[in-house]
């Protein structure tokens, strides 16, 4: 084997040099977030189909969600996403290894926050109204048949991003750790800027899904019904 | 090359024993279809034999004569990339123009087409004719007249196909499809069901009937029950109740709905909607999901209690009520 | 190209000495955590080998039971499952994964004159959900089967199936995973890890093939996979999207389908093409004609297969506009094939042409896939799609494609590079007689099917009236033939990699960064990484390593 220039701990000898390996990984990254927009964008597609068919029904269906703890849990991961960004900078700064894990817990708490009113007051609150399809559907009231349906996506959608946010929390789990290892300082921190991405990402799924689920309902239409 | 034999013995064979190539032609587009056909066939097999040809040909004068051949290096030709590029375009679109006019032509029903109803359900096709004869895996049919068939189905798609006429067209649970045909020649034709439906898809097979005018006639007249789609229909608003909600002169909790059919009605939310057999179908098997501004939404669904021949026959009869009774009421 | 100059010196070392990435470590666990993409590529080739015979098995049943009108082997409830499962085994389990999971894995970072893909770990892993995927679908298959039709369109597979409908969706959802990763990790390592000097207009085509190939696997699976979990989910929990009882609508389901499986029939001919300017190249001894043209084409098919889907609906109800804009737009994607072919034969033009079995399965290639192309034409043109949808006509055209293109592709990349991939030669006598075989057995088969098509019979169809028996025993007669051909490579070439001489480092005296290494390679593929100064394909010059 030829000689070869000593390379920092974190490379992969696939590639020629540092530079190569944090490109790869983040055109990796971004090739991966592209098929999840392809992954979500089925759902959303759907959505609009039917939304276009049964505009009433939705709208009505929109109206039984809680807008408040959805603005709520939306407020909380842009905050989750700006500490991500927090530990990231810090990283790249050199601050101290203790800084960021500081805000990488920060933006787990934030994100089990997100899960914690989805799960314990949101669909519990479904669940009490009997609005779950399949499990305990008991709404009676106009469109119910495509209110029904209104819920399906619902569900579906948001229950699909919130398995994308445990994933995310299970990531930062790991980047803790490895923070408190102190892999990470201002030459090498490409895990953190590429899982920043997967979290960015989450989150921008969210800011489509709360006006498409949540607001669109019909409720600020003026002198709305 | 292979390809090219065996369809040369295809047709040697066929000319011999009298095996057709091609179904039997019955229906007014079924020759404008097969031209076309005939013509892709003759351009798949004239390209097909040409790229073999020329394959040959240069599999033998360029074979490789020694193991220290080193051909010359063939330039790029820019002209010859665009004509290659260009002659198969102009053929596309030569086929594309033929044939979307062919299918426009063959896609919309003439003004005065004979309805039938067609209704798929595992495994078997129930055809239904206003004026009451109702038949299972057989459709009789006039020569000479086009006709028109409204087709769902009761449970999952299935595809009403008749080589002959060369039409087909997908039953599809939910909604109401249509196709059209005008039969030229008598005879009996294959009826097959072209869209997997489940363990007895290749029984769900049939035949049409295509009689002399004079003898459909006599056949419709025929037979014991004689109650036409719209009787039956009458029958079953009356024993289900509709007519308690939906009296004829408006005084009931529903809508009168004479002269209804075929007019725009407006709904809660302000938009407007044909008032045609797929509306009726919906009101009738989910009747909240049709606000109407000056009505409670209380009309039960029927989903269940009526199949879609039921439906169709009501349908029918909702169709036959006149407008005199809703010009009588105000407003 | 020229490389530094380790690769020559290594020439000649004793077989028995040299190491190489296939005696560099022994064990199954050597095997089932490797790294190295060309272990991950023979991994791929064994699972995908027994999946074909698999689907190919019930092939043979099917074609079996079809001598006889009232059917002659099966129930109609097994014949049912036997075509599901024989689509879902093929398109899947074997056509999808094929060229890109072996060839594509085996090849792209020689190709790109490097050391691996860009990420090795997730290639593993990529193997491994396949291997789950498939283990579900086999699953499915001896609990009970499937009897859906590949296709598994709602509201049959929905609510009324009542067959082992989930397990394999699952899988059918896993696997596609694994192709997602696939198409990852190529894409990266193609924009990220080409060696100095080899820019984008000067890699071999098969790299343009398998980056656009790349493309549609990253675009379109997810919206497949989204639309069986749906699926999933309403037949668990009986809950409504593609229900019409309750508003659903069953054609939506056809919709999101056929958005992938359209562009996925180019992922299964797509990578073929790219084989296909690997061996004419090499075979004909000379630069490809239009290598720019040829690019193109492929990233233009893969563009635009995206915007056909609805030529799979012309008869389900959609509007006529609709249809209309469909079939424009399906003309339009045969054009950039037809550039293709037209350039493969100008580049056979005034070449040196030798016919060792890789280049006869090109050659059958180009006249099998021109063939099925243009039976494409019928199909995209509205007034008659009406009359040959849902019959054999449709069964013949996909196959032409897939056996007679993609498959063909595949064994004769597979003869071409087997050298490279075991150090060993195969016997090409044998070769070519199979490929023979193949060739007689396969158009035998699927004529016919045309003619059929054309006389009404309609498909999946497990009993059919009497006057179509002639043409399903012609077919079935073919079928068999067709079987034996694929056996007879599995044969010598499983004998070769015992007993088959030892193959120098370029036995067809091909251009390519692949043929500069030791057959077989080392596990960290060169020495040094290559300096590339020249384009593809320079069979004009002498080159620089013989074989």
């Amino acid at each position: 084997m030829a000689a070869h220039p000593v390379h920092p701990p974190g490379f992969a000898h696939q590639f020629e040099d540092m530079e190569q390996q944090r490109e790869a990984g983040s055109l990796g990254m971004w090739v991966f977030l592209v098929t999840e927009i392809m992954f979500f964008g089925g759902m959303f597609a759907s959505y609009t189909v039917y939304r276009a068919l049964h505009l009433p029904a939705f709208e009505t269906g929109s109206r039984l969600l809680n807008v408040r703890l959805g603005a709520l849990n939306t407020a909380v991961l842009i905050a989750s996403s700006l500490t991500m960004a927090l530990a990231i900078h810090a990283a790249q700064v050199g601050k101290r290894k203790s800084t960021i894990i500081f805000y990488l817990l920060l933006t787990m708490l934030l994100g089990a926050t997100f899960l914690g009113v989805k799960f314990t007051f949101e669909w519990h609150q479904d669940w009490m109204e009997g609005l779950i399809p399949g499990l305990n559907w008991a709404y009676s009231g106009p469109y119910a048949l495509q209110v029904q349906m209104f819920f399906c996506f619902y569900f579906f959608m948001t229950g699909l991003h919130a398995l994308h946010m445990v994933v995310g929390i299970g990531i930062l789990t790991v980047l803790v750790v490895m923070s408190a290892r102190g892999r990470f300082n201002d030459q090498y921190y490409a895990p953190l800027e590429i899982t920043g991405l997967y979290w960015h990402f989450v989150d921008i799924v969210w800011i489509y899904l709360f006006p498409l689920l949540y607001l669109i309902g019909g409720r600020y239409a003026l002198g709305g019904h | 090359m292979t390809g090219l034999i065996q369809s040369g013995f295809g047709l040697l064979a066929a000319v011999q024993e009298g095996v057709p190539i091609r179904p039997e032609a019955a229906s007014s587009i079924a020759e404008g279809v097969d031209r076309l056909h005939f013509f892709l066939t003759a351009l798949t097999l004239f390209f097909t034999a040409l790229i073999f040809t020329i394959i040959f040909y240069f599999m033998v004068k360029y074979r490789r004569r020694s193991e220290d051949d080193q051909p010359a290096e063939t330039g790029q030709n820019l002209p010859l990339e665009l004509t290659w590029t260009l002659v198969p375009t102009v053929l596309a679109a030569f086929v594309f123009i033929w044939s979307s006019s062919l299918y426009f032509r063959n896609s919309r029903p003439p003004e005065a087409s004979t309805e039938i109803f067609v209704i798929g359900k595992q495994w078997m096709w129930h055809l239904q004719h206003p004026e009451g004869p109702r038949e299972i895996n057989e459709l009789h049919v006039p020569v000479n007249i086009p006709i028109k068939l409204t087709m769902t189905s009761e449970d999952v798609i299935h595809d009403f196909y008749i080589p002959a006429f060369r039409v087909k067209k997908d039953a599809v649970p939910g909604r109401y499809t249509s196709l059209w045909f005008q039969a030229t020649k008598t005879g009996v034709y294959h009826l097959f069901c072209a869209q997997y439906c489940g363990a007895d898809h290749a029984e769900m097979i049939g035949w049409v009937y295509v009689m002399s005018q004079a003898d459909y006639a006599a056949w419709l007249s025929g037979g014991a029950r004689n109650e036409s789609m719209a009787q039956i229909g009458e029958r079953l608003f009356n024993q289900l109740g509709c007519v308690t909600c939906h009296v004829a002169d408006g005084t009931g909790r529903g809508p009168s709905l004479a002269g209804l059919y075929g007019k725009p009605e407006k709904l809660r939310s302000g938009e407007m909607r044909l008032v045609d057999e797929a509306l009726i179908r919906q009101a009738i098997v989910n009747p909240n999901s049709i606000l109407l501004p000056n009505y409670p939404p209380i009309m039960p669904t029927f989903q269940g209690q009526v199949n879609e021949e039921q439906v169709l026959q009501l349908i029918a009869y909702v169709k036959s009520l006149g407008s005199e009774e809703r010009k009588l009421k105000a407003k | 190209m020229s490389t530094t100059v380790q690769t020559i010196h290594d020439e000649a070392p004793a077989e028995a000495s040299r190491v190489h990435y296939l005696n560099a470590s022994y064990g199954v666990k050597s095997w089932l955590l490797t790294t190295d993409h060309k272990r991950i590529a023979l991994l791929y080739l064994v699972s995908i080998t027994l999946m074909f015979f698999v689907g190919g098995a019930f092939a043979v049943l099917m074609r079996l039971h079809l001598v006889e009108p009232q059917g002659a082997l099966v129930e109609p409830d097994t014949y049912n499952k036997l075509f599901t499962l024989h689509g879902i085994l093929m398109i899947f389990f074997f056509l999808i994964p094929s060229i890109p999971a072996t060839l594509g894995n085996f090849l792209v970072p020689m190709m790109v004159g490097a050391r691996d893909l860009a990420f090795p770990k997730l290639n593993l892993l990529s193997w491994y959900v396949y291997m789950v995927g498939a283990i579900l679908a086999l699953y499915s298959t001896v609990a009970g089967g499937v009897d859906t039709g590949w296709t598994f369109y709602p509201p049959y597979s929905s609510t009324y199936s009542h067959t082992q409908v989930l397990p394999v969706a699952v899988g059918v959802f896993v696997m596609g995973f694994s192709s997602i990763l696939t198409g990852l990790n190529f894409v990266v390592t193609i924009h990220k890890m080409r060696a100095p000097g080899l820019t984008w207009f000067r890699f071999p085509l098969f790299l343009w093939a398998i980056y656009a190939t790349s493309i549609i696997m990253i675009l379109g699976t997810p919206v497949v996979a989204i639309t069986i979990f749906l699926l999933g989910l309403e037949r668990i929990l009986h809950v409504g999207i593609f229900d019409p009882t309750i508003g659903g609508d069953p054609v939506l389901f056809q919709h999101m389908f056929w958005f992938y499986s359209h562009p996925a029939v180019y992922i299964m001919v797509l990578p073929g093409m790219g084989v296909m300017s690997e061996l004419i190249t090499c075979f004909s001894r000379k630069r490809i004609f239009g290598y720019g043209f040829v690019a193109f084409s492929s990233m233009a098919i893969a563009v635009i297969s995206f915007l056909v889907w609805g030529h799979h609906m012309f008869v389900t109800g959609q509007s006529i506009y609709a249809g209309l804009i469909f079939s424009v737009l399906s003309f339009l994607v045969a054009i950039p094939s037809a550039i293709k072919v037209f350039n493969w034969m100008a580049t056979i033009y005034k070449g040196s042409i030798s016919y060792q079995a890789p280049m006869l399965y090109a050659l059958g290639f180009i006249g099998l896939f021109t063939m099925g192309g243009l039976t494409g034409l019928f199909l995209a043109s509205l007034a008659t799609d009406v009359h040959l949808n849902g019959t054999y006509f449709i069964v013949a055209h996909f196959h032409y494609i897939m056996v007679g293109g993609t498959v063909m592709a595949y064994l004769g990349g597979i003869h071409f590079w087997w050298p490279k991939i075991t150090g060993r030669m195969y016997p090409d006598g044998w070769a070519r007689f199979a490929a023979l075989v193949i060739f007689v057995g396969f158009n035998l088969t699927f004529f016919p099917q045309f003619m059929l098509g054309y006389l009404g019979m309609p498909r999946r169809y497990a009993v059919y009236p009497a006057e179509f028996q002639v043409l399903n025993v012609m077919s079935s007669a073919g079928a068999s033939i067709l079987g034996v051909g694929y056996l007879i490579p599995l044969i010598y070439l499983a004998w070769s990699m015992r007993y088959g001489p030892p193959a120098g480092p370029n036995p067809w005296r091909a251009k390519g960064l692949e043929w500069e290494t030791p057959s077989p390679p080392p596990t960290e593929n060169f020495e040094e990484i290559p300096v590339v100064t020249t384009d593809a394909y320079d069979y004009a010059n002498v080159g620089v390593t013989r074989g």
